[in-house]
């Protein structure tokens, strides 16, 4: 449960910003372009104003499931000092506010979605957040290695979300956009989990490294950009995609390739920068972009 | 000996502040979504048409 950090029977009402806040943004953008991609790929034309609802609901659902999730992890977010500074763990924000404004913006997310959209794409985003919020955040986050693997579906359910608002039903190309994305969580929150590594065993969250330790990660990072790479460039032969697509996927994916064999093979010893670390989380983000960027580029200018 | 909770000064001002951009935000917010309804209305009676 989330600890009460509230600090006075005079607490101030909280500022909007750390509301904001409370929504990681950051991971917002990325959710709002995935999805975007996926409705902009999709078959057939949609209203550019309930395209514009569509992505707002699902953008909603987003910050709802960071706020929801900020709020179950206020006590361990103060253990790391990464997350340290964010509103609940700084006592800026209290648990009450956080947990209402995270339900509500769901809610609204949900009731948004339907009326702009159909209730196929309602019944995903509710499953989405239900499944990020439950699934990963309460259940397989404190409890098994295997967090990020399992968790990795909730983030790769925007493009799907998108395609199925233009559409009302589920195609093979989102459902490879979906694999990509899950497959694609692993090397990249684990690069990231070397590097704060020290951060997660304090908080004593069981990630990858800090259970299996740095090797077997290393060794499963480079697993897993193999299939990934493999997904990844998967629609072209299959033929949901073109040649744009398909070169811009092998090229990306084999850059991908190389920093995970860079990653995956090497040992590390006392006060090491992890530059390599460092170097695939950034290009991993660049890899999503620029990959969904060419779904839709694909898709409107066929080579 | 009893542990006295640390309670912050009372800044009236500052409460009044954040009350007051909350407000104004809320505002525009409601605002942006009706319009945003209203939009949304139109397009399904254009659909649907």
């Amino acid at each position: 449960m989330a600890q009460s950090l509230t600090h006075g029977e005079t607490a101030l009402p909280a500022d909007w910003r750390d509301l904001f806040a409370l929504t990681k943004p950051r991971v917002m953008s990325l959710v709002v372009f995935t999805a975007l991609c996926g409705l902009l790929a999709a078959p057939g034309e949609v209203h550019p104003v309930l395209a514009f609802s569509s992505i707002l609901a699902i953008a909603l659902g987003a910050g709802a499931s960071g706020a929801l999730n900020q709020w179950y992890e206020a006590g361990l977010d103060a253990k790391m000092k990464r997350t340290a500074g964010r509103p609940l763990p700084a006592g800026r924000l209290d648990p009450q506010t956080a947990l209402q404004f995270g339900v509500g913006l769901a809610a609204f997310s949900l009731f948004l979605m339907l009326f702009a959209s159909n209730w196929q794409a309602t019944l995903l985003l509710a499953v989405s957040i239900l499944f990020y919020v439950f699934v990963y955040t309460m259940w397989l986050k404190p409890r098994t290695p295997q967090n990020i693997v399992i968790g990795g579906a909730a983030g790769a359910f925007p493009p799907l979300i998108g395609w199925v608002a233009a559409t009302g039903s589920i195609a093979p190309l989102p459902v490879l956009l979906f694999l990509l994305i899950f497959l694609w969580t692993p090397p990249h929150f684990w690069a990231l989990a070397l590097f704060v590594r020290s951060d997660y065993a304090a908080a004593g969250i069981p990630m990858m490294p800090v259970v299996a330790g740095e090797q077997s990660t290393r060794r499963q990072i480079l697993f897993y950009a193999l299939i990934m790479a493999a997904a990844a460039i998967a629609p072209w032969p299959l033929g949901y995609t073109g040649a744009l697509y398909g070169w811009t996927a092998v090229v990306l994916s084999a850059v991908f390739v190389l920093l995970s064999i860079q990653v995956g093979t090497r040992r590390t010893g006392e006060g090491d920068t992890m530059q390599p670390e460092k170097r695939l989380f950034a290009y991993s983000i660049a890899y999503l972009f620029i990959l969904f960027g060419a779904v839709v580029a694909d898709h409107w200018w066929p080579l | 000996m009893t542990d006295e909770p640390n309670l912050e000064p009372f800044d009236e001002a500052e409460y009044r502040r954040r009350q007051r951009s909350r407000a104004n935000l809320m505002a525009w917010m409601l605002g942006a979504l009706a319009i945003l309804f209203f939009f949304i209305t139109i397009a399904k009676m254009q659909i649907f048409a």
